[in-house]
């Protein structure tokens, strides 16, 4: 039983890990890169923010060490202990920190700063993972609908109170666990078409957003005239959109002016670059004049002199857009790619649903953050501060994702000693 | 499990989805739009002029007159300063807390103020404080100084030709073509001006990057884009520096000019202007105050007299009107006038001073005899040849033309004057065309009336005379960067219309006029100079002293014309500062220092000279 539980380096999944220590290594040089100054040229000074993310990557290593070598019922064990821990955490960071950026986020521990949000997320997802693994838990039953509800909103709510917008939209993300263990499609289809048609409004005039709805149900309706239902459904989707659009038209009318015009920045059909607009425009200088090649290491002047605004942390995209040019940039675009791939495939290959849950928890969660991040710095989206996964400058984010990382791979590791459908 | 498979695959297409779309944006930013690089570039690429140094001016032997010196200027840039010691810094620099908090606000309110760039805190530190301030720089983090170099005149002499360089003007820098930049220098007047192009070099660009704040942080690709400033040229002046320095002295105190020109070249020797001013005066953090109390000051010390003021020149024309007489065949050596203490014809009346008479050329030039040379006038408008008085009017316009008069010659310096040379257009004007005659305009031939001469057309008719019948353009540049000057107009000889057979005889006269006429007093022993006096009277006040000559006789070395305003007769002024000019420049000692000393004691202008010391600075030189 014991050999059974101890780490078996066989079971690893070598290629989830090599990429987490390209982009943890790549992350590590492009801080570097992003925040470069001749007086301090050694990447080791820890008196630099690189130097500094090296440390951070060496205490990653170390927990990710002794994540590998605990015994993997630990986490199942103790991830309601974590869940509140972090909650107790969360809420306390309200009252014992100064404002940094309009956000109570930050302890301050001599010259560190934690942030208790961003533990929050795997203890989220393990909590989750052991809530919804239960032998009868179904997503049919309104109980359970309303624990599950609790267990995301509840950290989201408490860090929202932070003043951290983005940290608490990640918790959206669990909609996609939620879609693989039972939640019907279409309310993720709707979901996504919701978001999608909301910043559509907001973008293109209403009226013609309207024709090309109607449209486009047209089309269906001719598609699907073999079924009255199909086209009653055609029919409702189509009054829900149109009046979704006239409801953020009221809204956005509403609004002060200077809100208008930041929503309009933020969708970019107003150019405002001394202000709101600001960060998004010297973002998309700094990757548009990477080129198909880039710049090369440490030539990339927009990101080195500092046009870009947070470029260590939440523009870190921008210094490999602008060194690395398009094919810098493909390369990590694929391979985050190719890790939510790889992650799905570890998820459904665990034997419990604990295991499987968790897995997906951690693939949701990478992927918001890709998606929000690289769709800010290339201009797709609005500006909301969360960090790219391994890359942003940080110890809190840098640790949590390996945790979040290290114990889906110990879970994985041990599958096969794993009675399939056990739930410990 | 159906189902599980499928929505794995709903995942699976949402992450390639979006993977795509990040894929296709990218693409459109860094490869099709190419407007992000020109974004970047106005970002982080700063041009920065290099300025080249400027031309230094020497005089003819080799002399320096010009040089660029360091300035000190200090600057602050705010956002770099630390614990400043405002009560040590301000001892340093001489002022007092309220000056530096005053200062400070100026700087914050001026336009483009930003924390991070440098501004100047104070312009052209005197170098006292700049040795005390290099001393303690570092305890004054934020401050630096910065050097920058600006014109120097090595002697205070020579203003007018020298002139100075002063900041662009609007209109300057649109003139240029977009050539200049605001806050460039450029060559206001005197050779600064004219030579502008060759002084000022060529400005070199360096491209730097900046970063957000504007913050110099090294050179663009190693400055492979960058282009070397290329320092302007070295002119060497036809101005013989000790020359000039004399003259000015001798000519103290006294409102007049004087030019001297080496006739076989038409290179300027001297070119003197008084009152005069220091050139320094118009550099340095002074400069627009001491350019406003030039501005007003009633003596016009900024009027550059030798080249732009015209003078009637009085009796110096009638050599002038000698040669024309001889080549028009109304006048040889034998021809005698009388003269009855003057000339009259019906109710003209033309006044001469007492001297033997009737007289035939040479002792009429010699006495300056007003009768012989109204009658000589008389016969050459009056000559047979031509169907009319206008047409011969116009005939003798064209010889006292020839000799330079009435139009500007084209000298290397910015302000000449034309003259004036009355045209036949001008007494139609006044009298109806036809209804005049000689007697109208009998004063033209003793150099009164509507003639204008300045200073440099007069120098320029006695190297006509020293050279027996041409000119060569007077200039005052006599080589760049060690190039002797070749251009055509400035070796050129311009004869005039008179041959040079006739100039033997007035040559002759001259030599009388110094030796045995009304010159005695320029007479040299070992120095045959030849030379005619002056007294040109004007309306403005006392007749202005005249007096223009060439020596040696033979192969003349140096002519010289030399006016001095509101002074009397030619020669009681003019002609000993002429004469002794002559004797420096050819001998380079001075035998008569008794009428040295008279002349650089004499003052002209200031009512009460012994009381009046103060007043001299301007005008007093150096050395």
């Amino acid at each position: 039983m014991k050999q059974e539980s101890q780490l078996q380096s066989q079971h690893i999944d070598w290629l989830t890990l090599l990429i987490y220590f390209l982009f943890v290594l790549a992350g590590w040089i492009n801080i570097y890169a992003a925040v470069y100054e001749a007086d301090h040229a050694s990447i080791f000074d820890i008196s630099q923010s690189y130097g500094k993310q090296l440390i951070w990557i060496g205490i990653s290593a170390f927990i990710a060490l002794m994540i590998m070598l605990v015994d993997d019922k630990f986490f199942y064990a103790f991830s309601y202990g974590l869940y509140g821990l972090m909650i107790v955490l969360n809420i306390a960071v309200l009252f014992f920190s100064k404002e940094v950026k309009g956000a109570h986020a930050w302890f301050e521990i001599g010259s560190f700063r934690l942030q208790p949000a961003e533990f929050a997320k795997f203890a989220t997802a393990l909590t989750l993972a052991r809530y919804m693994s239960h032998f009868d838990f179904s997503l049919k039953d309104k109980k359970h609908w309303w624990y599950v509800a609790a267990i995301i909103m509840l950290p989201m709510a408490v860090i929202l109170a932070q003043n951290d917008t983005g940290s608490a939209l990640v918790y959206c993300s669990f909609i996609f666990v939620l879609y693989r263990e039972g939640l019907p499609g279409w309310i993720l289809f709707i979901g996504l078409a919701l978001g999608i048609i909301s910043v559509l409004a907001l973008v293109v005039p209403s009226n013609v957003l309207i024709y090309i709805l109607i449209g486009l149900a047209l089309l269906a309706v001719f598609l699907l005239r073999t079924s009255k239902q199909g086209m009653l459904l055609v029919a409702a989707v189509l009054i829900t959109c149109i009046g979704l659009i006239k409801g953020i038209d009221y809204l956005f009318y509403k609004l002060q002016p200077h809100q208008q015009q930041r929503v309009n920045v933020l969708l970019g059909k107003e150019v405002d670059l001394k202000g709101a607009g600001y960060n998004v425009h010297q973002s998309k200088i700094a990757i548009g004049s990477g080129g198909l090649l880039g710049k090369g290491f440490l030539e990339g002047t927009q990101t080195k002199f500092n046009f870009v605004p947070e470029q260590s942390t939440d523009f870190i995209f921008c210094t490999v857009g602008e060194e690395y040019g398009f094919v810098g940039s493909s390369v990590l675009i694929i391979m985050f790619i190719v890790l939510f791939v790889r992650l799905i495939v570890i998820a459904e290959r665990q034997r419990n649903r604990f295991n499987r849950i968790y897995g997906y928890c951690v693939a949701s969660i990478l992927f918001f953050h890709f998606t929000i991040n690289i769709g800010m710095t290339i201009g797709l989206l609005p500006v909301i501060g969360i960090p790219l996964p391994f890359f942003s400058y940080g110890g809190s984010s840098l640790i949590s994702f390996t945790v979040l990382l290290f114990i889906l791979l110990r879970l994985d590791a041990s599958r096969v000693y794993q009675l399939r459908g056990s739930i410990y | 499990m159906i189902d599980a498979a499928s929505k794995r695959v709903t995942l699976y297409i949402i992450f390639v989805t979006i993977g795509l779309i990040f894929l296709l944006r990218l693409f459109w930013l860094q490869v099709v739009d190419e407007t992000y690089v020109q974004f970047a570039r106005n970002n982080v690429l700063n041009e920065v002029v290099v300025y080249p140094a400027r031309g230094l001016v020497y005089d003819r032997n080799g002399q320096l007159l010009i040089y660029n010196d360091a300035i000190y200027d200090l600057m602050v840039v705010p956002e770099r300063l630390k614990d400043l010691d405002t009560n040590s810094f301000c001892d340093v620099l001489g002022i007092t807390k309220e000056e530096f908090i005053r200062r400070f606000t100026k700087i914050k309110n001026s336009k483009g103020y930003s924390r991070y760039r440098a501004s100047v805190f104070e312009k052209q530190l005197t170098i006292p404080v700049y040795a005390a301030f290099q001393e303690k720089l570092f305890d004054f983090p934020g401050f630096y100084v910065e050097t920058r170099t600006d014109r120097k005149y090595v002697y205070n002499n020579a203003a007018h030709v020298m002139g100075y360089i002063g900041e662009v003007t609007d209109k300057i820098i649109e003139q240029s073509n977009g050539y200049y930049r605001m806050g460039d220098y450029y060559g206001v007047s005197g050779i600064e001006r004219s030579y502008e192009d060759v002084l000022r070099g060529t400005r070199g660009i360096k491209y730097v990057l900046v970063d957000v704040h504007n913050r110099t942080q090294g050179r663009y690709k190693d400055g492979l884009f960058d282009t070397a400033s290329v320092a302007g040229l070295n002119i060497t002046t036809t101005l013989d520096h000790q020359l000039q320095e004399y003259g000015e002295k001798l000519i103290q105190n006294k409102r007049g000019s004087v030019v001297a020109i080496e006739p076989s070249t038409g290179e300027i020797l001297a070119l003197i202007s008084n009152p005069t001013y220091d050139p320094n005066l118009f550099i340095g953090r002074e400069r627009g105050n001491n350019y406003m109390r030039l501005l007003r000051d009633p003596q016009k010390p900024l009027f550059n007299r030798p080249i732009a003021a015209p003078y009637p020149p009085g009796s110096i024309f009638k050599i002038i009107m000698a040669l024309i007489g001889q080549k028009e065949g109304v006048l040889n050596e034998n021809t005698s006038y009388y003269c009855g203490g003057g000339y009259r014809m019906g109710s003209i009346k033309v006044g001469c001073h007492p001297h033997s008479s009737p007289l035939p050329l040479r002792p009429g030039i010699a006495v300056s005899c007003n009768a012989y040379f109204c009658n000589v006038y008389r016969s050459v408008i009056d000559n047979k040849r031509y169907p009319n008085s206008e047409a011969a009017y116009r005939k003798w316009r064209e010889h006292v033309m020839s000799f330079g008069l009435g139009q500007r010659m084209g000298i290397d310096l910015p302000g000449e004057g034309m003259g004036n040379v009355p045209s036949p257009e001008y007494y139609d004007k006044i009298y109806g065309r036809y209804h005049w005659k000689s007697s109208t305009t009998i004063s033209l031939g003793i150099g009164q009336g509507e003639l204008g001469i300045t200073p440099l057309q007069m120098a320029n008719v006695t190297a006509i005379l020293a050279n027996r019948g041409y000119y060569i353009t007077p200039h005052i540049v006599k080589a760049i960067e060690g190039t002797k000057l070749n251009r055509p107009e400035y070796t050129k000889r311009h004869y005039t219309t008179v041959d040079t057979g006739y100039y033997g005889i007035i040559v002759d006269a001259m030599q009388d006029v110094v030796e045995r006429g009304t010159a005695r007093v320029a007479m040299m022993k070992d120095i045959i100079v030849c030379g005619k006096t002056g007294t040109a009277q004007n309306p403005h006040g006392k007749d202005h002293s005249v007096f223009f000559a060439f020596a040696p006789r033979d192969n003349p070395k140096i002519a010289i014309a030399v006016v001095v305003e509101n002074a009397g007769f030619g020669a009681t002024w003019a002609a000993p500062i002429a004469s002794l000019m002559i004797e420096k420049y050819l001998t380079d000692t001075i035998t008569r220092a008794w009428l040295e000393e008279r002349m650089v004691k004499a003052d002209l202008i200031h009512p009460k000279p012994v009381t009046d010391e103060a007043g001299k600075s301007a005008a007093k030189p150096a050395h």
